[in-house]
């Protein structure tokens, strides 16, 4: 078999394995797997900015904030659904990355400045919507809550399984569409970018432009993790949406993933999210249950990945099972 | 509104803007010279008030005389963290560097909340509520031995780093990385050196901190954004510049807190560093990379 067929077979067992979950699965597992799903999502979003395009957010938060207020309010103060809300919570996000890159880029920050600034932005947002009254503030923003039994495709009201769709079906466009743009002009021009935008700019890329894509693109993307997280959850509080814990857990599966890949993130975020929840049952069963246990087990897991396999966990793994550099 | 009240609103925020400058000379320091951003500075912070609020309660030890053998000791945990773990990252890119420093982080703040749970705690010294006043003016006395302590220690990291041989050693290392190699000078130890002194400055202005907060574990990562935030606005590597850019966050926050509203506070200190990036992204005091 080529490496093209391998990658081919294994993303059909996968998609198919995903696919028919809900008919084995339990509601609880089923909500794992849909966390799964959601950080394997916005592990894609940010590695469009930062794996392909070299471009570090540590404030992604911004965009799954904004994008889960605007739906929400839409939804909650104008009774627009969700299919509908969706294009004013990417347009928002657009034009706040867009605004952010445009600063950014035009004013030649880059490195450890550009994602310090992306954090400010975050930060600046979280408080920004404590104070506001119309939205809830820090009290927090509700969502109708209906029925388990409740099927509304329409309105994104229904039990785990219609949520688990909508949630594989969100990552496997994303899959799709970095697929499609790795291969494309743009995933060229941004690798180029990545790996030395001087050399790009002396090749004449016009650098600004591209890189302004990368982030209206991881934008737009992470705004619908947004909707779904606010229709899912069904409440929003400033401090916890727009909280920069928020953006270092989108970006942890596909560090540890790899960075750049496309499977990456999809592993990072399978492995990051059943480990937390394996380390919640070990402690409940071992009745260790003092706050904060947990989080250390965690932190010290993520210390070993990071000092001992620092590309992340699918390059090594792409080359085992002969499917070449893992990208 | 009168302008005493505002006096000693601008008073207040100078003072704790000193304490403030102090940690974040600890970041902009390790900065300058390793070249790493220490996402886990607040946390180191918070570990050190802890410290002061332990030795207070088992020996009634104040705050500013535990700043010493708190110091001491971060200082050798600072050097061992550096010579153990940070110093094989400095060649790896900054997304590596920067999940290494946010998993000592988390390990950091959940020990805190492991071993004294979340409720808050603070010193109580006898100074604490005194103050001196200069007609309608007051200075608190427990604002003032921090801010004092603060300088001290400053001026103090200053001249060993302008006068020493050591310390012209690392600012060797700081401009011209593969120089200083080249002259022969054992840059790997240097490196753990200037975040052991990193450590020391952030433990004595944690130790300060709790003559003028209470300390709980969940305090640390908006520590960690504030010295950020002062390290930016001063110039990220510039020591005087950390002091300036504490200063004029202590005093913002106080004036925001004073007009607008306390939990906008720290919104104006984000403001303030998104102007700064974008109008002089080097920082007040910086010098352009």
């Amino acid at each position: 078999m080529s490496r093209e067929a391998r990658a081919g077979a294994l993303l059909a067992a996968l998609a198919a394995a995903l696919a028919a979950l809900p008919l084995a699965a339990n509601s609880y597992l089923l909500s794992v797997a849909t966390l799964v799903l959601y950080f394997a999502y916005t592990g894609q979003a940010w590695n469009v900015m930062m794996g392909f395009a070299g471009q570090l957010s540590l404030g992604h938060s911004l965009y799954v904030g904004l994008g889960a207020y605007a739906a929400a309010a839409l939804f909650t103060k104008f009774g627009v659904g969700p299919w509908a809300g969706m294009w004013l919570a990417m347009a928002l996000c657009v034009a706040a990355g867009v605004a952010i890159g445009l600063l950014a880029f035009r004013f030649g920050i880059s490195g450890v400045y550009f994602a310090l600034l992306t954090i400010a932005f975050a930060e600046f947002t979280r408080i920004g919507f404590d104070h506001i009254a119309w939205l809830g503030g820090p009290g927090g923003l509700f969502l109708k809550v209906e029925g388990r039994k409740t099927f509304d495709l329409a309105n994104l009201r229904g039990g785990q399984t219609m949520f688990y769709y909508v949630m594989l079906a969100l990552a496997a466009g994303a899959f799709a569409l970095c697929a499609g743009l790795l291969k494309s002009r743009a995933g060229y021009y941004w690798r180029a970018i990545r790996e030395d935008e001087e050399a790009a700019r002396a090749l004449g890329i016009n650098t600004f432009r591209w890189k302004l894509l990368a982030v209206a693109i991881s934008a737009a993307m992470t705004s619908l993790a947004g909707v779904f997280f606010a229709f899912y959850y069904n409440n929003l509080f400033p401090e916890q949406i727009f909280h920069i814990s928020q953006s270092i857990e989108i970006i942890l599966g596909p560090i540890v993933g790899g960075i750049g890949t496309l499977f990456g993130p999809i592993l990072g975020a399978a492995m990051l999210t059943t480990l937390a929840d394996a380390l919640n049952n070990l402690v409940a069963a071992m009745g260790w249950d003092i706050p904060g246990v947990k989080q250390v087990f965690y932190g010290v897991i993520l210390l070993l990945v990071v000092v001992f396999v620092p590309n992340g966990i699918w390059p090594p793994l792409a080359k085992r099972l002969g499917l070449g550099r893992g990208d | 509104m009168s302008t005493s009240l505002i006096a000693n609103v601008v008073i207040a925020g100078v003072l704790t803007g000193l304490v403030y400058g102090l940690m974040a000379l600890g970041l902009s320091v390790i900065f300058g010279v390793v070249r790493v951003v220490n996402f886990a500075h607040g946390e180191m912070m918070t570990i050190a008030m802890y410290a002061a609020v332990l030795l207070f309660g088992a020996f009634r030890l104040d705050p500013l005389l535990a700043a010493l053998p708190v110091a001491a000791l971060f200082f050798a945990l600072g050097y061992a963290l550096q010579a153990g773990l940070i110093n094989p990252f400095i060649t790896r890119p900054e997304h590596s560097q920067f999940i290494l420093l946010v998993a000592v982080a988390t390990i950091l703040t959940n020990l805190l909340l492991m071993v004294f749970g979340p409720d808050a705690r603070n010193v109580q010294t006898d100074y604490m509520l005194d103050s001196w006043a200069l007609g309608q003016v007051l200075f608190d006395k427990a604002r003032v031995y921090a801010a004092l302590a603060a300088l001290a220690t400053a001026a103090g990291l200053f001249a060993f780093f302008r006068y020493s041989r050591t310390g012209t050693a690392i600012r060797a290392c700081a401009d011209n990385h593969l120089g200083a190699l080249i002259v022969g000078l054992n840059v790997k130890h240097l490196y753990a050196l200037t975040f052991g002194l990193g450590a020391a400055c952030v433990a004595v202005a944690g130790c300060m901190m709790t003559l003028l907060v209470e300390v709980a574990p969940s305090v640390g990562p908006s520590y960690t954004l504030l010295g950020f935030v002062i390290v930016i606005v001063g110039g990220l590597g510039s020591m005087p510049g950390a002091l300036l850019g504490g200063v004029l966050i202590g005093v913002s926050e106080a004036l925001a807190g004073l007009f607008i509203d306390p939990s906008a506070k720290s919104m104006f200190s984000f403001g303030l560093l998104i102007l700064v990036l974008l109008l002089r992204p080097q920082g007040l005091l910086g010098r352009r990379p």
